[in-house]
């Protein structure tokens, strides 16, 4: 056995706040042969990211690494000098940031970026590395791999950019790469891409990474031994098979056991039953440009209506049509079979109290100076006329429903509160009208795992109560698995498919449904290698030009 | 000449080198000194050389010798000066820290220095300004009978002063002392309404061009760039000139016509800024969400878009402030501002500004128009210490 990569022992990091340095890491051992791929998994704060960042010897500003060693090929990385530092990142340690789109410089173009490495470490000159730079986007499958460089970043889409992130991390042909959630942000057909192009160059190559991530299925395809990190300790580490089949901790267990939230499908629904709200035949543009083409679709009461596709697929649109922020140029919303204003503006205040929104970032979704019970109040007052007494029972009614412990709460700013924390709020406040529709726009898109699934409960758990009607726009299949009763399958701004759900999961589908439904990550190691054999490798190719 | 600074600069350039080596033997290589740039080794010498001359400056200032004494007297004062306010400042910090509410103990906890001397003297000067008529010796308009115009700050009868009047009289007999605190209130106060309507009118008009957009935005910000366009200070030299013709007619004072014409003019920066400010928070999800609601306009800006923006707009109060001290007493030194025989300070520094020319043999004569621009200067810097502090805390930046 040769001598290990990289070897991390005992390492402690602190981060400073409110005067005080708090631990983030709490002591942890990591060691990583060369051409290994460990995927490192923990909800968010579990510290994946700080670990990452510490591998190549690096701490974001305010954060230190107090105690322990990180040694890269020899090298003690906590004591090299500033110059010895500069020789190894970027040449043999390189990184890839969760988002592409933030992390080019948007002045530049594309091969500009990726030779200043090369040429910067004297690895190659200009002209070779941006022969290289070709190369590498050829392997990485990116459309017309000669000319995509000359583009600049805004030019060419997300899961382009993060391959071409991975290729300019690869430039110097690097012995460790840190990949911090590269297909995160990503929808899933796109995730495939960016997935298996990662997959193999770094197999061809030979080259060590840490792959971080939230999502379990993703780390199966991708690594070679999982790390499963909790508020900054380690709770396991194992082969990424054993410990898919066999995991020890109860953590890891409970993290395994998310995705089987699922409920029970509900009873077909009666024929000639009034719809809460009907889209009918809706046609809508922003601008000149059109996004929406003929949408139509009911949605009944007590019943989740998943609407699904990539992003750009005019799901969000079709929200914006009902919620009347963008009037449709034709066709119309039907509110229990009365036609609604085009307009929100034009909306009764009871037309409006029917329909409410949860959003997708709870963060910008809640007024940061307004607290949790004012928040919530405001549509209780608005909507119901409660004053006084009355009001804050309501609220409090309202918190409790949330699982959130009322004389705790009411108080807080949305700042003291965590992300799943928030999203409840979000839920609270659409509940507070006491509307009959809800529509829940990406609500656990930004969630870790086990805190989604938490969300997902208490909305059925809701539903089932209040016999609400929702809207559940989303692009993870899982989620539609969990919660919805029927299914609408949207692409280029038309409805592609619709039906229950169970229809929608038993083939046959239309080509573009099962290309979604092949797409969704599975815990199986081999899933993604039989994918690609399935469909042919070039067919991911095709797919990326298509969506161009 | 230029070969003596080429030889300073090479030599500081040897220095700094010799000073890493010296450091990186001395510690062992620890990083601090082995990761030095040359150019923080650089600027380690120039600052240790300009620390050096201005300690040697400052025991010239205290020579026996009273030609040497008075070329270094005004830097000496102001390192005097210095030294004793930031002594002031670290006492009011710690004296803040121990007495007073939780909520203000908190606060100055987590106070810098600079932003402890600015309330400092902000606090002054509010004092100041609220009980001039108790605290000033003598009266603003007071000519003190049987008093010599033209005593010499400073007190001493050897150099012409008096110790009754600590700070001098002017030219024709007024204590300086009781005029600065005076000033204060009048100065002070009318550059405070000014900034208060200023911001009103341009708050209001710029959260609305923000949440209307369209035409009234357009309309409301194509006349700012009008008014804009015209120097400010001109502009408002040339409306004071127009509004002393009328004043006396409508019998109305000047003053509120300054304070109209000032607040007008500033008005317009405080509109660009609140619509920049106005727009970014109207793009948010929970503006979308009152909007949906069927919220008014007058809920969504009041309660939703200006509890946010404060942290800037306050950022931006405390430098409009300044502006329009300056503005006033800039007017005032025209002659168009506040008008005699009220105290202010922008005409103080006007009418004894003729004393400048002893600063050469007689320092302490000089240095009475120096004391009403000096207060102007050090509420000014005050301010602006305890902008950057605000500016700070709502970055969210830590450290």
């Amino acid at each position: 056995m040769t001598e290990p990569l990289l070897k991390m022992r005992g390492v402690k990091i602190e981060g400073r706040s409110d005067e005080t340095w708090n631990p983030i890491i709490n002591g942890v051992d990591l060691t990583l042969a060369r051409g290994e791929v460990l995927g490192l998994i923990g909800e968010s704060g579990a510290g994946k990211s700080t670990l990452g960042l510490a591998a190549m010897g690096y701490t974001r500003d305010g954060v230190r690494i107090s105690d322990g060693t990180i040694e890269f090929d020899g090298i003690d990385l906590l004591t090299a000098s500033a110059a010895v530092k500069r020789e190894l990142l970027g040449k043999r340690i390189a990184y890839v940031a969760q988002s592409a789109a933030a992390s080019f410089n948007p002045a530049h173009r594309l091969i500009d970026q990726h030779v200043e490495g090369p040429s910067q470490h004297g690895v190659m000159s200009r002209a070779e590395s941006e022969a290289d730079g070709m190369e590498l986007y050829r392997k990485l499958r990116l459309p017309n791999p000669d000319e995509i460089g000359f583009r600049y970043p805004h030019q060419v889409s997300g899961g382009q950019l993060q391959r071409a992130m991975t290729a300019m991390a690869m430039s110097c042909r690097p012995d460790l790469i840190v990949f911090d959630e590269p297909t995160t942000a990503l929808d899933v057909t796109t995730q495939i891409e960016v997935l298996s192009a990662i997959r193999d160059i770094v197999d061809q190559f030979g080259t060590a990474a840490i792959y971080i991530t939230h999502d379990l299925a993703v780390v199966a395809q991708m690594a070679d031994r999982i790390k499963v990190l909790l508020k900054g300790d380690e709770v396991e580490t194992a082969d990424t098979r054993t410990m898919l089949d066999a995991p020890t901790q109860e953590y890891t267990k409970s993290l395994w056991a998310v995705r089987s939230f699922e409920r029970p499908a509900k009873p077909a629904i009666a024929t000639g039953a009034v719809p809460v709200i009907s889209v009918q035949n809706v046609d809508a543009s922003y601008g000149s440009t059109p996004v929406l083409h003929d949408v139509s679709f009911d949605m009944h009461e007590g019943r989740t209506v998943a609407v699904v596709g990539e992003s750009g697929s005019g799901k969000s649109t079709t929200a914006r049509c009902i919620t009347g922020l963008l009037p449709p140029t034709s066709g119309q919303i039907l509110l229990d079979g009365e036609a609604l204003p085009a307009s929100y503006k034009k909306r009764s205040k009871d037309q409006l109290r029917q329909v409410q929104m949860i959003y997708q970032m709870a963060d910008t979704a809640l007024n940061p100076r307004m607290s949790i019970g004012q928040i919530i109040a405001r549509p209780v007052q608005f909507y119901l006329g409660l004053t006084g007494a009355a009001k804050r029972k309501r609220v409090d009614q309202l918190l409790e429903q949330i699982e959130l412990e009322p004389s705790e709460y009411y108080n807080r700013l949305p700042s003291e509160l965590s992300g799943g924390q928030k999203q409840r709020v979000g839920i609270a406040r659409a509940l507070a009208a006491e509307p009959k529709f809800i529509i829940c726009d990406e609500v656990t898109s930004a969630l870790d795992q086990l805190v989604a699934e938490g969300i997902l409960r208490l909305l059925a758990k809701l539903q089932d109560d209040l016999s609400l009607s929702y809207m559940f726009i989303t692009h993870d299949l899982a989620t539609v698995r969990a919660i919805a009763d029927e299914v609408v399958v949207m692409k280029d701004g038309r409805v592609i498919e619709q039906g229950p759900k169970v229809d929608m999961f038993t083939p046959p589908h239309h080509a573009y449904t099962d290309l979604l439904l092949s797409s969704v990550p599975e815990m199986d190691p081999d899933w993604l290698t039989n994918l690609l054999k399935e469909r042919g490798v070039d067919n991911v190719g095709d797919a990326a030009v298509d969506k161009m | 000449m230029i070969l003596w600074i080429a030889a300073v600069l090479i030599g500081m350039g040897a220095l700094a080198w010799v000073f890493r080596f010296a450091g990186q033997a001395a510690t062992g290589n620890a990083p601090k000194f082995r990761d030095m740039p040359f150019g923080v080794a650089y600027g380690y010498i120039l600052a240790v050389l300009v620390v050096g001359w201005l300690i040697w400056a400052y025991f010239q200032g205290r020579s026996s010798d009273t030609a040497i004494a008075n070329k270094f007297f005004f830097l000496r004062i102001g390192i005097e000066g210095f030294i004793i306010f930031a002594i002031a400042a670290w006492l009011f910090r710690l004296a803040g820290r121990r007495v007073g509410t939780a909520w203000s103990r908190k606060m100055f906890r987590a106070m810098p220095l600079t932003a402890a001397f600015g309330v400092m003297i902000i606090l002054i000067y509010a004092i100041l300004a609220i009980f001039a008529g108790l605290l000033a010796p003598y009266g603003q308009e007071q000519i003190i009978p049987g008093v010599a115009a033209n005593i010499t700050p400073g007190g001493d009868p050897a150099l012409g002063g008096n110790p009754d009047f600590p700070l001098g009289t002017d030219q024709i007999g007024r204590d300086i002392l009781s005029r600065l605190i005076y000033g204060a209130q009048n100065t002070v106060g009318i550059a405070f309404a000014t900034t208060l309507l200023a911001f009103f009118l341009g708050g209001t008009f710029g959260f609305l061009a923000a949440t209307f957009g369209g035409w009234l935005d357009q309309v409301l910000s194509r006349m700012v760039d009008v008014l804009m366009a015209i120097p400010s200070l001109i502009f408002a030299l040339l409306l004071m000139t127009i509004a002393s013709v009328w004043a006396p007619r409508l019998g109305i004072p000047l003053t509120v016509f300054m304070v109209i014409i000032i607040a007008v003019i500033d008005s317009t920066r405080v509109f660009r800024l609140s619509r920049a400010v106005g727009q970014n928070i109207v793009v948010m999800d929970y503006i979308e969400a009152a909007k949906l609601r069927g919220e008014g306009f007058g809920y969504i800006i009041f309660k939703e878009i200006l509890p946010n923006a404060t942290a800037p707009l306050l950022a931006e109060f405390g430098l409009r402030f300044c502006f329009v001290f300056l503005t006033i007493a800039a007017l005032s030194f025209l002659g168009v501002g506040i008008q005699p025989p009220l105290a202010d300070w922008g005409t103080m520094v006007r009418d004894l500004s003729g004393f400048v020319n002893y600063a050469q043999f007689a320092p302490m004569a000089a240095t009475a128009p120096l004391l009403a621009a000096g207060a102007i200067a050090l509420l000014t810097v005050a301010v602006n210490f305890v902008v950057d502090w605000m500016l700070h805390k709502s970055s969210g930046l830590k450290e």
